[in-house]
């Protein structure tokens, strides 16, 4: 019965929802007017009556936390100080053996005991580690890696960010691991944690980053703890997922083996959902190498140093290598842990076999970790790659940038000024002209009809927070910049995302632009877009687009790839075209993921808001980054969650969405 | 986050002695190395340098951190930052105050380097608009520096929004026919010029010195009517009797700050560290000597020690 009522129930929310656009358009254009004409001027701006003064209350809270909170003779700060020192010290550990060596006394005083590691045995071991972990293609492949770390000047600050990643990945993944495993096993768990994740993740960095300060101390550790808080969301969910999803006759044949509960979990849970898992350890290696800037900004050093110094005197080169370097690491990493993941497990007969042949690489390694430190006493080349030896692009990239912009910028401006008009000016027009109860009242709409009243009730309540907080002219350009970020993201995305199932070679090359772009800080091609396009919307859009695009080609070459193969062979049976198992087969079908890429989309535009604050838009991002600068705890904070409200009200509805359509398709859950 | 919080908090306290032995090591002795903040601007790095060299002349044991120029309050205020050389009046005031008011931040006097800010435009717009620099003729030459989101007014690229500045009331004051534009940062603000400069086409822009902008870029500041104190605070003066900030901005000092503790675990450097000042002029050579020449901030700072040993002796305070 409801199956064959669809076909009628949609095509009438569809037309309510042109009909509500429509009057939207035309309620903008008049809204200002009217609300004068009426003197009715709450309308279009927030009465003082209705603010809460929660700004305030935060600021107080935090100071109170900082400053007097005590646990009998110990203060709350000492306790998380406590915890700074526990992360310190493996940090240091790491950081004495890739970078600086073992040293006695502090400061410019100090005194190296022993060199780091060379620079041949970090790439013998990596090189060592591709092999064991595949093959000798990867050993060449993450060999190549590093040898550009070095060739192009960049190793040393490249190790001190390396030793940041290999402590915050790991903590991230465990406790990512253990959340999520928390999750899965007690529902109230859940309930608690998702809200909890998509503020972690959705938060800007800068609104809490001073309270991180104080807590933690100014410097790496502080930098760390930063940088875990927001890689490790996606651990946490995918892992729930993950478990969920290994199929109930697994579990039972582990019931049956006589499994105790945790050896149910660890030997036969954990490895069976292992795929899925690895797919969170690649977000939270990606994720923590995006931190890497603002990590930097704290005392971190490293990569992300030489990027914002190197963008500060313009020179776009030198921020580029550095900027690559970063993007070279990651994806080094990520194919090592994808590798190490997916590794048969070793064969029994290779047991017997004497020491030296079971491990020969631990052993070559070691001998050359051996052999340079010794060497590399009195050859200094081989402790530290020789200066002399360095490449560098030098001011190629800018005259490249030069070229452009002195030959092709008047074409830019004309493309620029289009799309200024026609798009981003006129939406910009209407979302700021609509009235908030109204605006506040179609997202509750939207609510019910995808959700029913519990999910209406949760987008009343949050975009009645932007208004109540006296945020509302900041979202409101919050969500234009990003609703039309994001919508040209998808346009380029999703035809990229099917391109990229059309051939395997197509999907590597795709995969790889994709990756470079998450990691490559976005402030490497930010300098040079403001450089052709000027500081502004559009300048600011195009960052937001690059930053963006990827969940929305992954998921749709996802979606497009998980179809069964038996609806294509009946496509093709039936005699469908090319174009109509697209469209009328593959498209329908991936729907559901693709919308859940778009989602993701929304989330990384909402993250990249904090960086277009950097070119001077008025939206939340600027208003978090004004109070950091003001010193406004409060205001930060609060700023920062009305960026989690939107994401919320954004993740919920399309998430809701997705639910349907995929019960539409006749899909399972 | 709460529940990871707490959890870890429980973890910490099972720890007991552990924790306890925590914050000893960061309170600090006076063997222990000053921390001097470095951010990420060349003038700023040379600054810190020299202090960083006077002070290792002096016996001290040093550490540079990298910080970010507004996020390091947060760690002078506890003390696991110690000095931070460069805080301009113009963009640094308000957390500046905010930090000394606590009382655990102390600010050590002026640089000697004077900022100064104003609206700048490159040489080459004179031929298109004759009249400059005199603010006066800004308003004839509102279309030269009109792009189609502003037309039929003038864009005048201003600073970050945090640094102030009040040009929007400037033009309303003067009565200009411009809009204000705000760049995010000082890249994207240095960005633009460098854009505009190559294809050598109009631009109206905030710049400040001492920076390499002004020197490596030919142009002039705009002539407004002096900064006065009345112009700000009293609305009748100048040519606009209802408004403020009819003039041009003030120029404004670069402040030296410390935390609080300094004066009693390094008395000596205390003292050293104030005496330390240094002119716009040696501070623009050295600035273009790494961002232009490309030498390195090092090279340029052993230069400069080699050339003033007696001025900088004389900071020296046992």
């Amino acid at each position: 019965m409801i199956r064959r009522g669809q076909p009628v129930a949609v095509p009438w929310t569809a037309l309510l929802w042109l009909g509500l656009i429509v009057a939207s358009v035309i309620l903008a254009e008049h809204a200002k007017d009217l609300s004068r004409a009426w003197d009715a001027r709450w309308l279009m701006k927030v009465p003082s009556e209705l603010r809460i003064p929660l700004k305030a209350e935060v600021s107080a809270f935090m100071a109170w936390l900082v400053e007097d909170v005590r646990f009998g003779p110990v203060a709350f700060t000492d306790i998380t100080r406590g915890m700074a020192w526990l992360v310190e010290q493996p940090y240091d550990f790491a950081r004495a053996l890739l970078q600086s060596g073992l040293t006695r006394g502090q400061g410019e005083g100090a005194e190296q005991v022993a060199p780091p590691l060379s620079w041949i045995a970090v790439i013998a071991a990596v090189v060592a580690m591709g092999h064991y972990a595949r093959s000798w293609t990867l050993a060449a492949f993450v060999g190549a890696c590093f040898l550009y770390l070095a060739v192009f000047g960049q190793w040393d600050s490249a190790m001190v960010t390396l030793a940041s990643i290999t402590i915050a990945v790991p903590i991230g993944v465990a406790g990512g691991l253990v959340l999520g495993i928390a999750g899965w096993r007690w529902r109230a768990v859940d309930a608690v944690l998702r809200p909890v994740l998509d503020l972690m993740q959705t938060v800007p960095i800068f609104a809490y980053l001073v309270p991180i300060l104080f807590l933690f101390g100014f410097g790496p550790v502080a930098a760390l703890i930063a940088t875990v808080i927001y890689a490790m969301p996606p651990m946490v969910r995918i892992t729930t997922l993950a478990l969920r999803g290994v199929p109930a006759e697994i579990r039972g044949f582990a019931v049956m083996a006589g499994c105790t509960p945790s050896q149910q979990l660890w030997k036969v849970l954990v490895p069976s959902a292992m795929p899925s898992l690895m797919v969170g350890v690649n977000q939270v290696i990606m994720l923590s190498l995006n931190m890497v800037i603002i990590a930097s900004m704290i005392g971190a050093g490293g990569l992300g140093f030489d990027v914002l110094s190197a963008l500060r005197r313009l020179d776009i080169g030198a921020g580029l290598e550095a900027g690559l370097a970063i993007v070279v690491l990651a994806i080094a990493l990520d194919r090592l842990s994808q590798a190490f993941a997916n590794r048969p497990s070793p064969t029994h007969a290779s047991q017997h076999l004497p020491f030296v042949r079971r491990h020969p690489w631990s052993l070559t390694v070691a001998l050359v970790i051996l052999g340079t430190a010794l060497l590399g006493l009195v050859m200094p080349a081989v402790q530290s790659y020789p200066d002399g030896l360095t490449l560098t692009t030098g001011r190629f990239w800018s005259d490249v940038v030069e070229t452009i912009n002195v030959r092709y910028f008047d074409q830019l401006e004309a493309v620029k000024t289009f799309m200024l008009l026609n798009i981003l000016i006129p939406v910009k027009r209407v979302l700021l002209g609509l009235p908030w109860p109204w605006v506040i009242g179609l997202v509750t709409l939207a609510g019910w009809q995808l959700g029913g009243w519990r999910l209406a009730l949760l987008c009343f309540g949050l975009s009645g927070f932007l208004a109540v907080n006296g945020l509302w002219d900041d979202a409101m350009t919050t969500v234009y910049l990003c609703g039309v970020s994001v919508a040209i993201a998808g346009l380029i995305g999703i035809p990229l995302g099917i391109l990229a199932t059309t051939g395997s070679r197509m999907g590597r090359v795709i995969a790889a632009v994709i990756d470079t772009l998450q990691t490559l800080p976005s402030f490497v091609y930010l300098i040079p877009v403001v450089m052709l396009f000027r500081v502004g919307d559009f300048a600011a859009m195009i960052a937001v687009v690059l930053y963006a695009l990827a969940p929305a080609v992954r998921y749709t070459a996802h979606g497009i790839q998980a179809i069964s193969p038996q609806l294509i062979e009946a496509g093709i049976a039936a005699g469908c075209t090319r174009w109509q198992l697209l469209t009328r087969i593959r498209l329908p079908l991936a729907l559901p993921d693709i919308m859940l890429g778009i989602n993701q989309t929304i989330m990384l535009a909402l993250s990249m808001l904090v960086i277009t604050a950097l070119v001077g838009t008025r939206d939340l991002g600027q208003e978090v980054y004004i109070a950091l600068t003001k010193a406004d705890t409060g205001r930060g904070i609060v700023a920062g969650l009305g960026v989690a409200a939107i994401a919320i009200i954004a993740d919920r509805l399309i998430a809701a969405g997705a639910q349907r359509a995929r019960r539409r398709l006749g899909l399972a859950g | 986050m709460t529940l990871k919080r707490m959890l870890g908090a429980t973890t910490a306290l099972a720890l007991g002695l552990g924790v306890a032995a925590a914050p000893a090591a960061w309170a600090a002795g006076s063997d222990d190395p000053i921390k001097l903040t470095l951010h990420d601007w060349t003038g700023q790095h040379i600054t810190t340098r020299i202090m960083g060299s006077v002070l290792q002349e002096a016996g001290y044991n040093i550490e540079y951190v990298q910080a970010d120029y507004l996020a390091q309050f947060a760690g002078l205020k506890t003390g696991d930052l110690h000095v931070a050389m460069e805080i301009w009046e113009t963009t640094g005031r308000e957390a500046m105050d905010e930090a000394t008011a606590t009382g655990t931040v102390e600010n050590l006097g002026e640089t000697g380097m004077i900022a100064i800010e104003e609206w700048w435009y490159p040489s080459y717009v004179k031929e298109l608009c004759p009249g400059l620099p005199d603010w006066q003729a800004l308003n004839d030459c509102a279309e030269v520096f009109a792009v189609p989101e502003t037309m039929p007014n003038g864009r005048y690229l201003g600073a970050p929004v945090t640094w102030g500045g009040f040009d929007e009331e400037r033009v309303e004051a003067l009565e200009l026919d411009y809009e204000v534009v705000h760049a995010g940062t000082d890249a994207a603000l240095f960005a633009e010029l460098e854009s505009a400069y190559q294809r050598k086409a109009p631009i109206l822009m905030w710049v400040y010195a001492p920076h390499w902008a002004p020197l490596k870029f030919d142009g002039e500041w705009i002539e407004f009517p002096e900064y006065t104190k009345e112009c700000y605070d009293d609305p009748s003066w100048g040519s606009n009797p209802d408004m403020a900030y009819d003039c041009g901005k003030p120029t404004g000092p670069i402040w030296k700050v410390a935390w609080s503790g300094v004066k009693d675990t390094w008395p000596g450097a205390y003292e050293t560290i104030k005496n330390f000042t240094i002119s716009n002029d040696a501070m623009g050579a050295m600035i273009s000597a790494v961002d232009l020449d490309g030498q390195s901030t090092e090279d340029v700072v052993a230069q400069w020690m080699a050339d003033n040993e007696a001025t900088w002796s004389a900071w020296i305070v046992e």
